[in-house]
Parts: structure tokens; C-alpha cells; sequence
């Protein structure tokens, strides 16, 4: 039934992509040019319907290199401008490319209230840790004790772990993946792009220049990430390791890395990961494992449905209120009221 | 009276028994209490009956920034001046003819405001020792300590006349005080012969439904009022207001901030755009958010955002697709958004912002009126970066320079800051209902298809006579493209560090905004065209401005009055205007904004300065009293 049929190419702009060499966004960037078609095929989306919205940062050159309607803005008001472009025109596919910086410190605010409203905005944050632009500060997600140019001693502030901060915020969509992970990242685009509602799918990075390796510990390669992430999925055991058989359950209110065989742990003892569970207590855990005491989590976190979404909620009062108004124009307004006439 | 104070014998004998019915011109009454003394409602009635009977209105409100600050504190009084007459109503007026003091503080607040032959209604009740106190009386006889003896004081109990009038309501205690308000306003309306049909109208609006023995209990107050001031011969005259000579036509009472809302609308539905406002509620702007939130019927999104910041940028990216966008802000939302507007300057886009200009800096003065964000709105971003910049300069001219502020930025694809302050803002007139068969049409530039002449999409490819470029929005087929911060190539839009490139794109930018001087009328002067002193003013202190100079000119002096709405750019024929007269004198609410820009644009001229930063309107009185002294070197 679907009339949209594209490639990566027909969402490929003309523009070169400026990017450093080895940098994590062109992987990420091939993932969202991939993801693209796939949306416009599955959700019925003509072409001219996406548009792409940055705020500043390496990531935030992201609207150059799609060929979408675009916006490349201000330093961290993506958010912000992407809620008006919803709001304005909610049948527009809006998506929002920012960084660790632009979202989770100077646009704070606006990430967390475009989370609270729901709007239906798809945002792939990339998190790298640092701020490459401005060519090496730490940034909100930076480890503690992290040596960059603007802590020489290392930091003496805690990260943020987004995840932890969109669930914590009762978001209804968020996903995980690593650039390098170009496959799971599409599937998650894809699937939140579906969503009706937030979604947002970080992305952990790779700045080659300014923050090599930062995730490497556990995402360095296809053997490490198989030992040091689990790849959730809706419906499916917490499994994770080269061999499936390291696995999640809960020890009272705690998360326990256990092994299948090991210890008399079976895989009926093994978590089944639930998406669409509306309290937050456990995606919150999950989100929030950090290597090496836990695998790093991926894929699709949280997913819950809520109707309570803000571009279409704003539009249908309009149209509500519209209809039940015996004001339709500027003259019956004009005339409303206590009005005298003078003779 | 707790303390014996016998103020009621003593003064009311003042008075003459008389009961003649006196033609006046024009009064000016001014109601004061606690801010939650419901000051405004009673003024709002008084103003909007007597707008009902064809006067000339014109009203502020001067309230405090707390809204209930500590009860009987001067710092607490809330004001409501109003003033109606026969003839052309221009502003509020100076001093008024009758002080309604619901306590003493409001006493103390208000006798500066006093006309020498002024008539003082002060409730009775209120004038215990405490209260006396609280409102820092050093003696226990207001009356005496402010001189005001030789005033006609009236001191009627109205909290115990009201609570007797109320008995039989039901109604506990702390409901029946509240009512007191509306015997206050029967006495003024038995004093200025007023009929009761519209207060009550709206007191059953208001009350019927939802608690109908709180609207009966209003109602009687304002009987019992009424009833009181007939029947203590306590006001020797009562007065009658001829209609003013309006011309024909239906007319309502308007507030600038919702004349604001109105021509917002308006601009909207004769551009076929619909209306975005992204705000974020700042005194004294507000109202125009509630506003534009009531009428979704018209089509109006708005969005009350995180903070200044996320109100002009949702609205920023409303723009982008395809919505009239507006932003609604007072001095200190106007110093957050500085950024965005920048990027709405970039990116080339509709955008109006209103700055409803309030005293600075930093918080200053939230309910008071100043004109001191002109600079801000003139200069104050990154960059050069020019906006259209335009004041409005009366509660109902709000309504045009608001249509026109819309017409302006879909037009001619450029941001455009629309200056009114908080005493338009909140004040009213009446206002002769346009119709909009009146307007013109407003057409953007809205692009939806490719020229012939282009391969693919060229965002920024100029109209030759305006510069505007055109707005293709996101989901028109073929025109995908993509704007931004960063410096745009002439053409593609595209990133650009070519030097030359943003030599033309800065030219470009400050050309485009220079051209609308096309489009906006001429400057008019209110006056000959020869004279020796020319007043110069801006936005809204028109009112003043105009009563000054009018009444000097009645007098037969040499003076005009040359009053701007149109600031950037200003209009073609000003200097030819400024050569006519002797002496130029800039009056403004700041310390010379306006007469600062003026030397920058006009350098052959020597601009003098009339100044005042007290968060009060200009009087007629200081004015009159500067243009002789300059009428008389």
C-alpha cells in the first residue's frame, strides 16, 4: 500500500561531510540514511515531509547532510525549535541531530520539557563525552575525573547518564546504541521514529580527536561489546556474552549479573525485558548499568504508549475549539462583548 | 471606629446639601485599596459603563509587583485612575477629581494625585489606631497630616455599611467584606449619575453560575452604595458627563495588551497563515498570551514554553514552518531571547516580538511603564544584526501597529519588534470597532514551486524590490533545503566563510530592513508646519504629548508635536520635517534613547532632552511647564 520508496541516496545531500576521519558521526549518519527510507516506507512519509533540526556542536551539522527541509540552529535550542516545527505542522516527520553539550548542558531545559510534553519528535543524541567543536572541554556526560583542557586536574563533577535522565523524566521512548553498531542503531531509529510520542536514541560515539576510546572498555569491538553490552528486546530474556549465557535478574531491588548453569541459575531465572512497562523503576535500572560491574545496555530501553502527546493534543483543541466557537473570524471576535454604538 | 477618631462628623460638614445635577467636561477618579481590594474590577466597571455612554475613557492601572503584598501597607496599595469627559480623552490625566481610599495607606499613596478642589471618600471603618499605624501615619488624623482639610473628605463606613447591607446573605463574614468594593462603586455612580446595567451584567458573568448569592450579595452592595450616597446628602453636587462627539461607528472598550492579541490575529487571517505564540507569562505581557490562548477558535496555537528562550524559539521554528509566528515579552524576555533573534535575522524569517516595556534594568520595576528597551530592540544582539522596529503608541493603536508588525516581518521575511509598554498595555479607551474589509490584504512571499529559472531550491534568492526572500515550508515538494546560524551563501544558502560573501549578505540584510521605509507612511507632525519649538516623542506617550502640546497651541503658542510609531526605519521625510522648526525637543520615559538615535541618524540638528525614569507616565502639567520654559529662550 505504500507509495514511498527511497534509498539512502534520495536522503543524501550535496554537501561534503566535514566531519574528522575515523569520527563515529559518519557511522551514525549512514545509520540514519538508512533508517530514513525504511521510516518513509513502514509510516507512509513522502519525501518532503522530513526535516531535520541541529542545535551547535560537531553532531549538530547533521541537517547539511540530508537531503531534508533543514534547520542548522543556535546552541542548544534544537529541542525548543523542533517543538515549534511539531507544533506548527504536526503530519511533519521532525528529528532532531544534537550532541552530549547542546541537549544535556546549555539546552537542559529545553530536553527535559520536550520530554514532559511528549512531543513527537525523533532526537538522536550523539554522546561523545566532550566537546569537539571547541576542540576538547569536558562536557556534562564526561567521567568524573576526566583530564581535558578546561580540567587539567580532572573534573570534579558527575556525568549525567542521559538515559537515566529521559526515564527519570518519564519519557516514553528511549534507545541505546554505539555508532559503530549500525544496524541496531537504524532498528532504533526505525522504531522510534514509529513511536508516537518523544523518542530519543542515544548513540555512543567515538570523537577520534579529542576523546579517543572513551567507550572503548566496552565498545572498542564486536568481541568486547558482545562480552560488555546486552542488546535488549521487547519479550526477550535478558541475555547477553558471546555464548548467550551471561544474563540479568534481580537480587532484591538490584540488578545481578548471573551465568545460565552457573550456580544453580536457569534461564526461567533470567529477566524478561518489558518495554512497554509504564513505571520507570526498572528501565531506569538498566539504563543507568555502567561497565564493569554491569553489561552496558542497548537497543530499546523504554517504549510505553501515552496519549498524551503535545503537537497532536495542541492541534485537536484547535480544531475543537473551532467547532464549538460561534467566533470564525476576525469580525465576529471584533464585535464580541460589551460593544456601543454611536449614532 | 475603634479608636474614636470622629473623622465622619468633622469633615462630611464640610460639605453644602445640595443636590444639583452639574455638567462637567471631564472628571479623573482614581480608586485605591489593598491589592486585593479589587481596585481594578471596580475601576474597570466604572471605566466601561462610562465607556457605554458614549464618554471619551482612558484608564491606568497602577498596581504593585506582589499580588496581595502585606494588607494596609503602603507598598500594598493598588491603584486604578480612569479618566472620562465629553470631549477627545487622551490620557488618564494627572490629578484627579475624586480619591476613593479604601484605607489609609491607599490615602497616603494617593493625596499627591489630589486636584486641589478634590473629593476624598475614605472607608470610615478602616481608620483605626493600627491601621493608621501600619500605613506609617505618624499622627492618628490622616486627614490633618496630609493638609487635607480643606478637601471635601467624605468618610462613610463602607466595610460596616457593606456587612449590614449584607446581613441577610448568608454569606460568612470574610465573603461579605469582599463586596465592599461595589459599594464604593455605587457611591461614585450615584455621584457621576451612572447606570447600573453593565456592572451588574457582568457581576452576574462572573458570579451567577458559579456561586449566584455572591453575585446577589455584589449587586446589593453596589445598591446599598448607591443608596447611601442619595441618602446622607453627604455630596452636595452630582454630575453628569456628556457623551463625547465619536464619531460614528460601533465602538468597545480596549486594553493595549489585548488590542496587541487582536492585530496579531488580524494579520493572520489576512495572510491565510496561522498564528503561532510561543511565550513565556512576564509582567506586564502577559495578557497578550492569555489572550491569543483564548481564541484557538481563529486557529491560534500557543505554547507556554520552558522559558524566554524556548518562546522564541518554538516560535522561530514555527516560522520555518509556514506559521505567522509571535513571540510576547517584556525587557528582560526581550534580553533572553537576543540570541534566537539573531538566528531568526539569519535565517531570514517571519517573526514579530513584542516587548511590552516595563522599568529596568535587570527586574526593576515589573507594573511600572518605562520606554527603556528601544536601544535593546534597536542594537541589542550579536552581530549586525538589524530588525524592523515599531511602538505603538495608544491602548487601541496597539491593534494596527500590531497588524502591521505582522505585515511587515511575512512580507518582507524579517523579524520585527513591536514596543508598547505597560501603561498602554494596561490601559483602555474606546476604541470604534474597524471592520476588516478595512485592511489590506497581507501576502508573504510563500513559495511552492521552483522558479523557471532554477534547478533546484535557492533559499535565498531575493525579491529585486524588497530583498525578501521566499518561504518555502517543509512538505512543499522540491523545495527541500536547509537554513541556519551559520553565515549563508547569497544564493544556496549553503555555508559560507567567502569574505565577500558576508560583506553582501551584511549589506544585503541591513538593505532589506532599510527598504521598508517604502512601505510606511510618512511622518506626520500635529501642528503648523513652521514653529519655534517642535516635540518630538515616541510610543506611548502620545496621550500626554498630544494634551500638552494641544492645549499650548489653544493658548496660541508656537509649538508642534511630531510623534513617531514607524523607529527602524524611520520614515523618508523626517529631516525635512526637523529643518521646519527652531527647537527640537525629544521628551521619553528613559534617559534619551530616542534623542540618542536621532543625533546618530540626523547629525545636523542640536536635539534637546526631556527626560523621566520615575516608572510613571509624563504629566500634562511637567510637560506644559518644560515647553514654556523652552517656548520662552
Amino acid at each position: 500500500m505504500c507509495t514511498y520508496k527511497y534509498t539512502a541516496a534520495d536522503f543524501k545531500s550535496d554537501q561534503e561531510v566535514k566531519w574528522c576521519a575515523g569520527c563515529g558521526d559518519h557511522a551514525i549518519l549512514n545509520s540514519v540514511l538508512k533508517a530514513l527510507p525504511e521510516v518513509a516506507e513502514k509510516q507512509n512519509i513522502p519525501h518532503k515531509m522530513f526535516t531535520v533540526i541541529s542545535g551547535i556542536g560537531c553532531s549538530s551539522r547533521f541537517p547539511y547532510y540530508v537531503r531534508s527541509y533543514g534547520m542548522h540552529t543556535i546552541h542548544g535550542r534544537a529541542n525548543a525549535i523542533a517543538t515549534g516545527v511539531k507544533t506548527a505542522n504536526p503530519d511533519l516527520s521532525v528529528w532532531v541531530a544534537t550532541g552530549d553539550g547542546d541537549s544535556l548542558a546549555i539546552g537542559g531545559n529545553h530536553f527535559i520539557h520536550a520530554i514532559r510534553r511528549n512531543v513527537n519528535l525523533n532526537v538522536v543524541l550523539f554522546n561523545n563525552e566532550i566537546y569537539g567543536l571547541t576542540k576538547g572541554q569536558y562536557s556534562p556526560t564526561s567521567k568524573l575525573g576526566k583530564i581535558t583542557k578546561t580540567s587539567p586536574y580532572g573534573t570534579v563533577e558527575k556525568p549525567f547518564n542521559p538515559g537515566e535522565l529521559v526515564i527519570g523524566a518519564k519519557g516514553t521512548f528511549f534507545a541505546r546504541s554505539i555508532d559503530a553498531e549500525m544496524e541496531l542503531t537504524k532498528n532504533c531509529l526505525v522504531e522510534g521514529a514509529a513511536h508516537e510520542g518523544f523518542s530519543i536514541v542515544e548513540v555512543l560515539q567515538n570523537c577520534v580527536i579529542f576523546n579517543d576510546k572513551t567507550h572503548a572498555l566496552f565498545a572498542g569491538d564486536k568481541a568486547t561489546r558482545a562480552e560488555n553490552t546486552i542488546t535488549l528486546k521487547h519479550g526477550e530474556k535478558m541475555l547477553f556474552g558471546s555464548q548467550k549465557n551471561k544474563g540479568l535478574m534481580l537480587d532484591g531491588m538490584k540488578l545481578k549479573v548471573v551465568t545460565v548453569g552457573e550456580n544453580g541459575v536457569t534461564e526461567d531465572d533470567i529477566l524478561t525485558h518489558d518495554a512497554h512497562e509504564k513505571d520507570t523503576t526498572l528501565h531506569v535500572m538498566l539504563a543507568a548499568m555502567k561497565y564493569p560491574d554491569y553489561p552496558v545496555a542497548l537497543g530499546v530501553i523504554r517504549l510505553v504508549e501515552d496519549d498524551a502527546v503535545y503537537d497532536k493534543k495542541v492541534a485537536e483543541q484547535v480544531e475543537q475549539v473551532k467547532a464549538d466557537s460561534k467566533i470564525k473570524c476576525m469580525d465576529d471576535l471584533l464585535r464580541s462583548g460589551a460593544t456601543w454604538e454611536i449614532k | 471606629m475603634e479608636s474614636g477618631l470622629s473623622a465622619p462628623v468633622n469633615y462630611n460638614k464640610l460639605l453644602m446639601d445640595k443636590q444639583n445635577v452639574k455638567e462637567l467636561k471631564d472628571v479623573v477618579i482614581r480608586f485605591s485599596g489593598d491589592s486585593g481590594d479589587g481596585m481594578q474590577l471596580t475601576g474597570t466597571l466604572f471605566s466601561d459603563t462610562s465607556a457605554l455612554m458614549g464618554n471619551g475613557i482612558s484608564t491606568f492601572p497602577d498596581y504593585p509587583a506582589e499580588i496581595r503584598a502585606p494588607q494596609g501597607t503602603v507598598a500594598g496599595v493598588s491603584g486604578f485612575q480612569l479618566h472620562f469627559g465629553s470631549g477627545n480623552v487622551t490620557n488618564p490625566g494627572d490629578y484627579c477629581d475624586v480619591l476613593v481610599a479604601m484605607n489609609p495607606a491607599a490615602l497616603k499613596a494617593n493625596a499627591k494625585w489630589l486636584k486641589p478642589d478634590a473629593t476624598v471618600i475614605i472607608d470610615g471603618d478602616t481608620l483605626t489606631e493600627k491601621s493608621v499605624q501600619k500605613a506609617g501615619f505618624a499622627t492618628l488624623d490622616p486627614i490633618k497630616e496630609l493638609g487635607l482639610e480643606n478637601h471635601n473628605v467624605v468618610v462613610p463606613n463602607i466595610t460596616s455599611m457593606t456587612k449590614e447591607a449584607l446581613a441577610e446573605t448568608g454569606l460568612d463574614n470574610k465573603s461579605i467584606v469582599k463586596c465592599k468594593n461595589m459599594f464604593a462603586l455605587g457611591i461614585c455612580f450615584y455621584i457621576y449619575n451612572r447606570p447600573f446595567d453593565h456592572a451588574k451584567k457582568y457581576i452576574d458573568g462572573k458570579f451567577l453560575k458559579k456561586n449566584p448569592a455572591v453575585a446577589e450579595a455584589n449587586k446589593l452592595a453596589m445598591d446599598a452604595g448607591y443608596n447611601y450616597a442619595a441618602n446622607t446628602h453627604a455630596f452636595a453636587n452630582t454630575y453628569d458627563v456628556a457623551p463625547s462627539p465619536l464619531e460614528k461607528g460601533v465602538y468597545r472598550s480596549i486594553s493595549g495588551n489585548v488590542a496587541t492579541a487582536w492585530g496579531l490575529l488580524a494579520a493572520s487571517e489576512k495572510s491565510g497563515r496561522p498564528l503561532f505564540c510561543g511565550s513565556y507569562p512576564i509582567t506586564p505581557a502577559t495578557v497578550i498570551l492569555e489572550e491569543l490562548a483564548k481564541h484557538k477558535s481563529l486557529g491560534a496555537k500557543t505554547v507556554q514554553a520552558e522559558d524566554e528562550i524556548a518562546g522564541i524559539c518554538t516560535s522561530i521554528g514555527a516560522a520555518f514552518a509556514g506559521n505567522f509566528a509571535v513571540t510576547t515579552t517584556s525587557g528582560p524576555g526581550l534580553s533572553l531571547k537576543s540570541e534566537a533573534l539573531g538566528l531568526a535575522v539569519m535565517a531570514e524569517l517571519p517573526l514579530v516580538v513584542v516587548d511590552v516595556q516595563r522599568g529596568g534594568p535587570s527586574t526593576g520595576l515589573p507594573t511600572k511603564t518605562e520606554q527603556s528597551d528601544l536601544v535593546q530592540a534597536l542594537y541589542g544582539r550579536n552581530g549586525e544584526c538589524p530588525v524592523v522596529v515599531l511602538a505603538a503608541s495608544t491602548p487601541s493603536d496597539c491593534f494596527h501597529y500590531a497588524f502591521q508588525a505582522g505585515k511587515i516581518a511575512m512580507e518582507h521575511m524579517t523579524p520585527v519588534i513591536l514596543l508598547t509598554d505597560g501603561f498602554i498595555a494596561n490601559g483602555s479607551q474606546p476604541w470604534r470597532i474597524p471592520s476588516m474589509s478595512d485592511y489590506p490584504a497581507i501576502v508573504p512571499p510563500v513559495c511552492t514551486a521552483l522558479d523557471e529559472d532554477e534547478a533546484q531550491y535557492m533559499p535565498y534568492k531575493r525579491n529585486p524590490e524588497t530583498l525578501a526572500r521566499r518561504w518555502a515550508f517543509p512538505g512543499t515538494e522540491g523545495l527541500e533545503h536547509r537554513i541556519g546560524g551559520l553565515e549563508k551563501d547569497k544564493l544556496k544558502g549553503s555555508v559560507s566563510h567567502d569574505p565577500a560573501n558576508h560583506q553582501i549578505m551584511t549589506n544585503t540584510r541591513a538593505e532589506k530592513v532599510a527598504r521598508v521605509v517604502n512601505v510606511i507612511p510618512d511622518q506626520t507632525v500635529m501642528g503648523a508646519d513652521e514653529a519655534d519649538v517642535l516635540v518630538i516623542g515616541w510610543g506611548g506617550t502620545l496621550g500626554h504629548l498630544q494634551t500638552a502640546v494641544e492645549e499650548l497651541q489653544a493658548e496660541g503658542k508656537s509649538i508642534a508635536l511630531c510623534h513617531f510609531n514607524y523607529i527602524n526605519p524611520l520614515p523618508a521625510n523626517v529631516r525635512d520635517i526637523f529643518k521646519r522648526y527652531r527647537r527640537l525637543v525629544v521628551c521619553e520615559l528613559n534617559a534619551g534613547q530616542f534623542a540618542g538615535y536621532l543625533r546618530q541618524n540626523f547629525q545636523e540638528f542640536t536635539f534637546e532632552q526631556f527626560n523621566k525614569c520615575e516608572g510613571q507616565p509624563f504629566t500634562v502639567i511637567e510637560l506644559k511647564d518644560k515647553f514654556n520654559e523652552l517656548l520662552a529662550k
